[in-house]
């Protein structure tokens, strides 16, 4: 075999340099990411940063103006098709047969990928995913959560070695969304590879890693501790009275880097902690509101990392 | 629930055997339950070629000039050539073809190359100058009567006149020969003979191409192409998925048309069925092949629509449909050469008028070949692997 893959077998993607335009615009710059095999690598960025552009270069479905890597071993620029076996990729948007049934949508995928007993297959997933007594249902008819389990269970089928899912959860109430990552980690555990892209705050913390990428640029990538702890920011967590007119306030002024409310408090935070003490001095010795300085949360960390990209790019 | 499939993580999926078929396979199933769902597209396939042809009830009037025509001379004399120009001067007959035996003649206007043979046998200036009025013999293809007739019509005419100036005959009432006119494979120039063939050919020309005209751009605008490529399917077994079920759909067409044609209207099938079967598939194939070309060109439904339109009208136009081929002028002809439906209008007709056999037909049908395979490789080479 002359294209076996090359690469260390514990890297499951391994690219470098992507970028890609659009109509002469950059969607996604320079990106770099290593992926460890049997991981759960969380994707997450606000809409339209580049996520999906990103996922359709790992599995061959566009190819990259610039950079190179690849993905289980296979160069993902000359060996597509063979990405393209080992890989399930589920869609941001539902891409199954609307008009075909559930059972006829999973035969499908088990026939082109060659399974020996197509029907036995799309069979065993149906009561894999819960979806019996649906099988005949048309895939149109579904409704979000069964269609986004009936979407996993496709690309799930030819027990591929990877997965790409590409905001599979967007949409999806918490229930379906909780069996889902479920799911998710029990597929981990079976040895298999996931990359996932969302911009839920709560399902990092479920990620083995993430990566945050805004405006095409990947700005922070590993645990969820490492990425809090390299960000350097200092956090207060703010509550009491008045807390909104204290966010005008706050607003950019200098050190403070990011101000948003969460719930019933507020978080400030900035790089530069002498700066930040300095600015906020005047409001500490207020009684009706109460200072404590803590950890930031992701979210934090990724608002403040948008906000200054967005300065910087665009 | 069968055990015998257990997942076996982390393994490299191997290339099945036979993938080819089994991609191909999964294509056509899908395609089929699609079609199956499709209550209009399905309609379509019935009320379609019905409608067509009980509207198409007469046949567009022309007078076609300049049609080929064989001679077989028997001898050379001054009669002879005077009577060949002066079939000539009517403007209506052009000889492009000489023969030198009846069989050559036959097949010549079997193969539709000629639509006239002229026949001047041996001793004819003799007979005449002796007063004896010996026939010529003058052979039609009349499966298009329009063509045919306004020749015929005039053959009256140069009998009287052709010999005026080499002769001296005695009775000018008399014409000095006899042309014996014979209108072959349709003596009654019906012409609804020849349309229901032609429209055999035009009704799968237009319901063929719309099928697969749309079915690539289908999957872009319903997002199911973003699905399709991410798995391990090849351009080349996108379109036979696509194209495998409608030949059949083809076919249960060309049947209702024939059928109807046959009971309704009279027409024969005088050559084997059989063969008209096999000729006719190619020719649905190669229309399959054609829309599915366009559909890999194309941008949406629209301009799918649109271009299965463009490609329609001259195949109507310039097929031998509407006007009869011959009378066309050459550049119209070349196109004509271009399209299927020329070569399947002289195919069909041959089979149900004639009762001509595959050797009469070789040109037409290595032409249709030659352009389903041209459409298929194109639509494979123009096949879009990815999103950019
Ligand atoms: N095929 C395309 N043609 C033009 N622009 C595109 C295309 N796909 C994506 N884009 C643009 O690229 C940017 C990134 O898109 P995308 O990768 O879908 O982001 P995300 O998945 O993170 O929301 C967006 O601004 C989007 O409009
Ligand atoms: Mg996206």
């Amino acid at each position: 075999m002359i294209a076996a893959p090359v690469s260390a077998p514990e890297i499951a993607i391994d690219v470098h340099g992507l970028s890609k335009s659009f109509d002469g615009r950059e969607v996604v710059h320079d990106l770099s990411m290593q992926v460890k095999r049997g991981t759960i690598y969380g994707f997450l960025g606000p809409n339209g940063s580049g996520k999906t552009t990103t996922i359709r270069m790992l599995c061959g479905l566009l190819t990259p103006d610039s950079g190179e890597g690849r993905c289980l071993g296979y160069d993902i620029r000359r060996d597509a098709d063979k990405i393209k076996r080992q890989v399930g990729y589920m869609t941001q948007r539902f891409s199954l047969y609307q008009d075909l049934s559930v059972r006829e949508n999973l035969e499908f995928v088990a026939r082109l990928y060659g399974m020996r007993d197509p029907q036995g297959a799309a069979r065993d997933m149906i009561s894999r995913l819960g979806l019996s007594g649906r099988e005949q249902q048309l895939a149109g008819e579904l409704s979000g959560g069964w269609k986004q389990r009936l979407a996993l269970g496709a690309c799930t089928l030819p027990n591929p070695q990877l997965l790409l899912l590409d905001e599979p959860t967007a949409g999806v109430d918490p229930k379906a969304r909780r069996d889902f990552w479920n799911e998710i980690h029990a597929l981990a555990a079976e040895g298999l590879t996931v990359l996932v892209s969302t911009h839920y705050m709560d399902e990092a913390e479920r990620c083995h890693e993430i990566a945050y990428i805004a405006y095409g640029y990947l700005l922070a990538h590993g645990t969820v501790e490492e990425v809090i702890a390299k960000s350097a920011l200092s956090t207060y967590t703010v509550t009491g009275d008045q807390l909104h007119t204290l966010q005008d306030q706050l607003a950019g002024k200098p050190g403070v880097d990011m101000v948003a409310p969460f719930g019933t408090s507020l978080h400030v935070s900035g790089r530069d902690k002498a700066a930040l003490d300095a600015t906020i001095a005047p409001w500490r010795d207020d009684k009706g509101l109460h200072w404590q300085h803590s950890e930031p949360s992701l979210e934090d960390v990724f608002i403040e990392l948008m906000t200054r990209s967005k300065d910087n790019f665009q | 629930m069968s055990m015998v499939d257990q997942p076996v993580r982390r393994g490299e999926i191997p290339e099945p055997r036979f993938g080819f078929w089994r991609r191909s396979f999964a294509m056509v199933i899908k395609e089929f339950i699609q079609l199956r769902r499709d209550r209009v597209s399905f309609a379509m396939i019935v009320m379609i070629p019905v409608m067509q042809l009980l509207l198409f009830g007469y046949a567009i009037n022309t007078t076609p000039r300049n049609l080929p025509t064989a001679v077989l001379l028997q001898e050379d004399s001054d009669v002879a050539r005077s009577i060949l120009k002066a079939l000539e001067n009517t403007a209506y007959f052009r000889f492009t073809r000489e023969v030198h035996d009846v069989a050559e003649f036959d097949n010549l206007l079997l193969s539709g190359k000629v639509l006239f043979g002229v026949e001047i046998p041996r001793g004819f200036e003799r007979a005449v100058r002796r007063g004896e009025r010996p026939a010529l013999l003058v052979a039609a293809d009349a499966t298009d009567p329009v063509a045919a007739g306004s020749a015929m019509s005039t053959l009256g005419v140069v009998a009287q006149t052709a010999l005026e100036h080499d002769l001296f005959t005695g009775d000018p009432a008399a014409p000095p020969f006899e042309i014996r006119a014979h209108a072959r494979y349709n003596p009654a120039a019906s012409s609804r003979l020849n349309i229901v063939p032609g429209l055999v050919g035009t009704i799968l020309t237009m319901t063929m191409l719309i099928f697969t005209a749309l079915s690539v751009t289908r999957e872009i605008e319903r997002g199911t192409m973003e699905s399709l490529l991410s798995m391990p399917i090849r351009p080349i077994e996108v379109m036979f998925g696509k194209i495998v079920p409608y030949v059949l759909v083809g076919f249960v067409q060309a049947t209702l048309i024939v059928g109807i044609g046959v009971l309704l209207f009279g027409v024969p099938v005088r050559g084997s069925l059989i063969m008209l079967a096999l000729l006719s598939t190619l020719f649905i194939t190669t229309n399959l092949a054609i829309g599915y070309t366009f559909s890999t060109i194309v941008q949406n439904q629209l301009q799918a629509m649109q271009l299965s339109m463009m490609f329609f009208l001259p195949s109507i136009l310039l097929s031998g449909f509407m006007f009869p081929f011959a009378g066309m002028p050459v550049w119209a002809q070349y196109i004509g050469e271009g399209l299927p439906l020329t070569h399947y209008l002289r195919i069909v007709r041959a089979i149900m008028l004639k009762g001509a056999a595959l050797q009469n037909l070789e040109y037409d049908t290595i032409a249709l070949f030659a352009l389903m395979l041209l459409a298929m490789t194109i639509a494979v080479t123009r096949f879009r692997r990815t999103l950019d």
